[in-house]
């Protein structure tokens, strides 16, 4: 076989018309077709949103800023911080317990995530909402000085209580799996250097691992946060009046079903929204050690003037 | 006579002792990775120990400041045992904060360099002498610049280590651990994680440190810094000590056939 070679005759190519050479993109038939669905679709929801009065925008709009509304959103979002904090502390103690030397501890752990991840929230709910059936009184006696005190399960499992308590309890569960992921995630190698230094294990684990852990700790923690704002609407059942029961109670009376539902799903997302900033803000700080690429959130920030550029001041 | 020097005439360690073993053995579940080791490191000087990998030499290092507990022997730095007490002919388990306090006094580089990932390197070395001996801040601040001056890397103070070279995350590392002012350095395989290019830098701050008169104890790969640096050579292999002298005479002349098959592959 011989090699053609290019002759200025047989049709070697002028020097300037190599530097014009022009290039093709390749077609994304699949892109475009993909594109002018997704469009269709868009303008399908958005005419079906605007045209049918069945929505009552303006019955949604009246609701918006309602009085109730407003306890409502205030009491879901109480609960939801309340909540959170108490499952953190909670998860971060049966996390500590499972990552533990002691076997005994490292069981009671697993018993607890096990049990509490297991059983559906809404039945945990109701279980400890419904304590005093199990158990009449609270009370706490010693041996030698007697009974400090005493109080009626009811009077002390209000609806509120009994929230609080069983959410906690459950997303612990979640958080305490979190947590052990994290620790689990920071190299051996801290914190045998942490020890050959000098430092006690309270203190390698308080400065030098939790700290690492926080950047695997915060993105699936965030997702937690969002679930649980929603998950607080199970205390509808036990007549809480958080964002969704005070809508409920409202439709209940006066028929506008889909505008108040409309209602409550603007709030949760207009939260979850600003949770998500939040979110975003948490991340970077612990993941300063580890600046790469912006993302999105970042560059729209920038863009907006709301945030200056990392290597600018400071 | 204090406890140190009671212990050093007890197990017939010198006086000016740094680093003393004698039958030091140490087993994980049934394998015997240490055998009886025997050494003396005197205050001030080098001790560098080569071997083939799994020869125990490591494990050696990690269990004088008791990273690894040993399962027989005795093993002192300057005259006391690091995670024990002797009394009334026992050696009693010491609480965690004094086994803290006698870590603190013993230095140690890692391989893979170990710098806390979330630390500018000023934070990375201000973070034991505060917190763990109460050094003011304004204090172990201007100690650790001295001591990044003395490594070369004034300009690295608010880095983090990420950002840093291999050598250069090294001889930080070696910062922090002089930071806390330690009576004894421990090197393991301080080196080898490095590219060739960067070995230079770091065992030229190990050759400062060793002229400035610091007790070093270095497991080490490299022949020419042992040669060099090192007041004695140490060769272990299967968890014993097959010979020890002076490195100059050691490898121009091993006595031992296993030393002389080592050398002759790794130089």
């Amino acid at each position: 076989m011989s090699v053609v070679e290019p002759t200025e005759a047989g049709g070697r190519m002028p020097d300037g018309a190599v530097e014009q050479l022009v290039v093709v993109p390749r077609r994304h038939y699949g892109i475009w077709i993909g594109t002018a669905l997704a469009l269709l679709v868009a303008v399908a929801i958005i005419r079906a949103l605007a045209t049918n009065p069945a929505f009552d925008w303006n019955v949604a709009f009246g609701y918006l800023f309602h009085p109730s509304i407003m306890r409502g959103l205030g009491n879901t979002l109480l609960l939801t911080v309340v909540i959170m904090a108490c499952a953190i502390v909670i998860g971060t103690v049966i996390a500590i317990m499972r990552v533990s030397p002691s076997t005994v501890l490292q069981s009671f752990a697993s018993a607890y995530v096990w049990f509490f991840r297991g059983v559906p929230a809404l039945i945990q709910l109701i279980f400890w909402f419904n304590l005093s059936l199990l158990f009449r009184t609270v009370s706490l006696s010693l041996p030698v000085v007697g009974m400090i005190f005493s109080v009626k399960t009811n009077d002390v499992m209000t609806p509120f209580v009994a929230a609080v308590v069983a959410l906690s309890l459950c997303e612990a569960g979640y958080l305490a799996e979190i947590i052990r992921a994290g620790i689990k995630s920071v190299p051996h190698g801290q914190s045998e250097a942490a020890g050959a230094l000098g430092m006690s294990y309270r203190h390698v684990l308080w400065r030098i691992i939790l700290p690492q852990a926080m950047r695997f700790i915060v993105p699936p923690t965030g997702n937690e946060a969002i679930s649980l704002l929603k998950m607080t609407s199970l205390v509808t059942f036990i007549a809480v009046d958080d964002l969704f029961y005070t809508a409920q109670s409202i439709y209940a009376r006066t028929f506008e079903t889909i505008p108040l539902l409309i209602v409550v799903a603007f709030w949760y997302l207009f939260v979850v929204t600003v949770m998500s900033f939040g979110q975003h803000f948490i991340e970077r700080y612990y993941g300063r050690s580890d600046r790469r690429e912006d993302n999105l959130i970042d560059r729209l920030l920038r863009n907006t003037g709301l945030l200056r550029h990392p290597g600018a001041g400071a | 006579m204090n406890a140190g020097e009671e212990n050093q005439r007890r197990f017939g360690a010198p006086a000016d002792a740094m680093v003393f073993a004698r039958g030091v053995r140490k087993s994980f579940g049934p394998l015997e990775v240490l055998k009886g080791i025997d050494l003396v490191v005197p205050t001030g000087s080098v001790a560098c120990i080569i071997g083939p990998s799994g020869s125990g030499k490591s494990t050696f290092l990690r269990c004088i400041n008791h990273l690894e507990q040993i399962s027989g022997g005795v093993l002192l730095v300057d005259g006391e045992f690091v995670g024990y007490d002797l009394r009334d002919g026992k050696l009693y388990e010491v609480k965690n904060s004094l086994l803290c306090k006698r870590r603190a006094d013993i230095g140690m580089v890692f391989q893979s360099f170990n710098l806390f990932s979330h630390m500018t390197v000023m934070q990375n070395l201000i973070e034991a002498p505060t917190r763990v001996r109460g050094v003011p801040v304004q204090e172990a601040r201007a100690r650790a610049e001295a001591l990044l001056a003395r490594v070369g890397l004034s300009e690295k103070v608010n880095s983090y280590p990420r950002e840093l070279s291999g050598g250069q995350q090294q001889r930080v590392a070696i910062a922090r651990a002089l930071a806390m002012n330690p009576k004894v350095l421990l090197f393991d395989e301080p080196t080898s994680a490095l590219d060739p290019e960067l070995v230079g830098e770091v065992l030229q701050v190990m050759r400062d440190l060793a002229d400035s008169g610091m007790t070093m104890v270095v497991v080490t790969h490299e022949i020419g810094f042992a040669r060099e640096v090192g007041d004695a050579l140490i060769f272990m292999d299967q968890g014993v000590i097959v010979e020890q002298g002076l490195p100059r005479d050691m490898i121009a002349d091993p006595q031992s056939p296993r030393t002389r098959e080592f050398l002759s592959r790794v130089l």
